[in-house]
């Protein structure tokens, strides 16, 4: 893996987003930088799913509102370090993904997309009754959890670069599936699944493990942003919106491909960023959103890297 | 002479139709044993129930001595099973190679990606397919699919190849061409149980061949012995003794 180009193009795409705004001391940028990392990281991972093993996931959304809530009451309530908590969070939204992997997973198309908006909303009903976690109110955080990461100033520098991390792993995971014999039996049980079993791939593994690993990072990231904002509630941890514009990611840059996907976050991020800058509409961002699901589904199924290989052919080999 | 799959007393009932009715038979290591069958004998079904597709509702399937029955079919291609479709059945969005790597890497030998190619080439070269190697599945003709099945199938390096008419559906050279594979792939030694409709393909290349009728074993025995049973006949063609009564009638 390291000797293929692609390797290298990630390490450099990667080291753009840390050093840029660090050099300049650009807060603005890295905020806007910040939130274009936590698109890419959800729809890299909604990727394993979608792009590779064709399970539409419209609740991915809970893994990240999940590890959040994890992370801020593990940090709050419990005391323990960020690092360990946003550990905690990951490991433990994967491990209940694992277990609820096997079970939706026996269901296929419609019926699986419909059982991940259940898992959503029972989460979030979960959350907003459970008294530890402040139930419709949410979790603040006192400031005061900023002081051991340095201040408030140096821990929001901390923290994006934290989210960059993730980004990376994000990455670097999207990547070593798709070039792996695992993901080869994704993407077969994406494209047809009864012939992949037939084949030999354990399908229900499989996907049970897909799942589980597209739960991990997001886990961390949810933990992260709201750790940042130092606030959480239900209604913003568990918003389907955010759930349904990383498929509009994924099929924008092109599903099943690492470089299109990320390339699809960055740049609705920044469509997004302006859109709601212009201050006519509030969200106005999803109407966009909506339309340009309809034109690409319509017209560019396989998004832009589907355009990008069909013209330059040689691009295959270098952008996954 | 080893047997490689026992089916004993096998019966699947899908609500009222019984597919397949109290079959036994065996196949041998290294033969090529034909199943023939009028449409709707259960034919294509007793392969779903080899490969684990379907769970039969009574009796007993083994492989080498193995019981299989009712096993999941990941675990029977891991066994050293491995089959084709009547309907093809590519991954389409994958190249030719891809498709057959997926069998070398999750088949018998569950080979590491790298080896898992390297296998998948030269089943391809066996399937003659070597300059559609990274051509999408999607844009094959149909002769070429068929003849992916094949490749994909053999790249598991299989013990026992279950091929369901693979012959259909493909013009007199292309037919030529596929009965010379499948002699070779019995040559590398592999066992090979075919369905076919095809009689003048399949009673040359067979062994041995079984007979289903209404899910029942109606004959078994070498190609001549079964053409010759007044009861497979009458299955394909009705009744002769009607036949020549008519005959002496006119």
């Amino acid at each position: 893996m390291v000797r293929r180009p692609f390797f290298w193009i990630i390490a450099l795409v990667v080291a753009v987003f840390a050093l840029v705004p660090a050099i300049g001391n650009d807060v603005e940028l890295r905020e806007s930088l910040a939130l274009a990392a936590v698109y890419i990281t959800l729809a890299s991972n909604l990727n394993l799913m979608l792009g590779y093993a064709g399970y539409i996931n419209f609740g991915s959304i809970v893994f990240f509102g999940l590890g959040g809530y994890i992370c801020i009451w593990l940090v709050d309530a419990n005391g323990w370090s960020l690092a360990l908590s946003l550990l905690g969070a990951g490991i433990g939204v994967s491990a209940l993904s694992l277990v609820f992997g096997f079970g939706i997973l026996r269901l296929r198309g419609p019926f699986f997309a419909l059982s991940t908006i259940g898992i959503v909303e029972g989460v979030q009903a979960f959350a907003e009754n459970f008294g530890p976690w402040g139930g419709s109110s949410g979790i603040y955080i006192s400031p005061q959890v900023f002081l051991p990461l340095g201040g408030a100033a140096r821990a929001l520098w901390l923290i994006y670069f934290m989210l960059v991390a993730a980004m990376a792993a994000s990455l670097y995971l999207s990547y070593a599936i798709k070039v792996s014999k695992f993901g080869l039996g994704l993407i077969a049980i994406g494209q047809n699944e009864d012939a992949a079993a037939i084949l030999g791939v354990p399908t229900s593994r499989y996907k049970a493990l897909a799942y589980s690993a597209s739960a991990f990072l997001p886990a961390i990231t949810g933990g992260l942003y709201f750790f940042k904002g130092a606030f959480i509630q239900p209604s913003d941890a568990f918003d389907l919106t955010l759930s349904t514009e990383a498929i509009v990611i994924c099929m924008l840059g092109g599903q099943g491909t690492v470089t299109g996907v990320a390339l699809g976050a960055y740049l609705y991020e920044e469509l997004r960023g302006y859109l709601l800058t212009t201050a006519t509409f509030s969200n106005f961002q999803l109407v966009i959103a909506g339309a340009l699901l309809l034109i690409i589904v319509l017209f560019f199924p396989s998004g832009l890297m589907g355009w990008i290989y069909s013209r330059f052919p040689r691009m295959k080999r270098v952008l996954e | 002479m080893t047997a490689v799959l026992e089916l004993d007393h096998v019966s699947k009932r899908f609500g009222g139709l019984q597919a397949v009715r109290d079959l036994s038979f065996t196949v041998r290591e290294g033969e090529i044993l034909g199943l023939i069958g009028p449409n709707g004998a259960g034919k294509s079904t007793l392969f779903n129930l080899i490969n684990g597709v379907y769970a039969p509702n009574s009796g007993r399937i083994a492989f080498y001595g193995i019981d299989i029955t009712g096993a999941k079919p990941h675990v029977i291609a891991r066994h050293g099973l491995a089959r084709t479709h009547q309907i093809v059945q590519p991954l389409i969005n994958m190249t030719v190679l891809e498709n057959c790597a997926v069998g070398g890497c999750f088949g018998r030998e569950n080979l590491p990606l790298s080896l898992a190619h390297q296998a998948a080439r030269e089943a391809i070269a066996v399937a003659g397919l070597e300059d559609r190697m990274e051509t999408l599945a999607l844009h094959l003709t149909i002769a070429a699919k068929k003849r992916l099945e094949l490749a994909r199938a053999l790249a598991a390096q299989p013990k026992l190849l279950l091929l369901d008419e693979v012959l259909a559906g493909l013009n007199p050279t292309e037919v030529e061409h596929m009965i010379g594979v499948i002699r070779r792939i019995r040559d590398r030694g592999v066992t090979i149980l075919i369905i076919e409709h095809l009689m003048q393909a399949i009673m040359s290349l067979s062994d041995r061949i079984v007979v289903l009728n209404f899910g029942e074993k109606l004959a078994e025995g070498l190609p001549a012995e079964v053409a010759a049973h007044p009861q497979v006949v009458e299955a394909y063609l009705g009744d002769p003794k009607l036949a020549a009564e008519l005959e002496g009638n006119a």
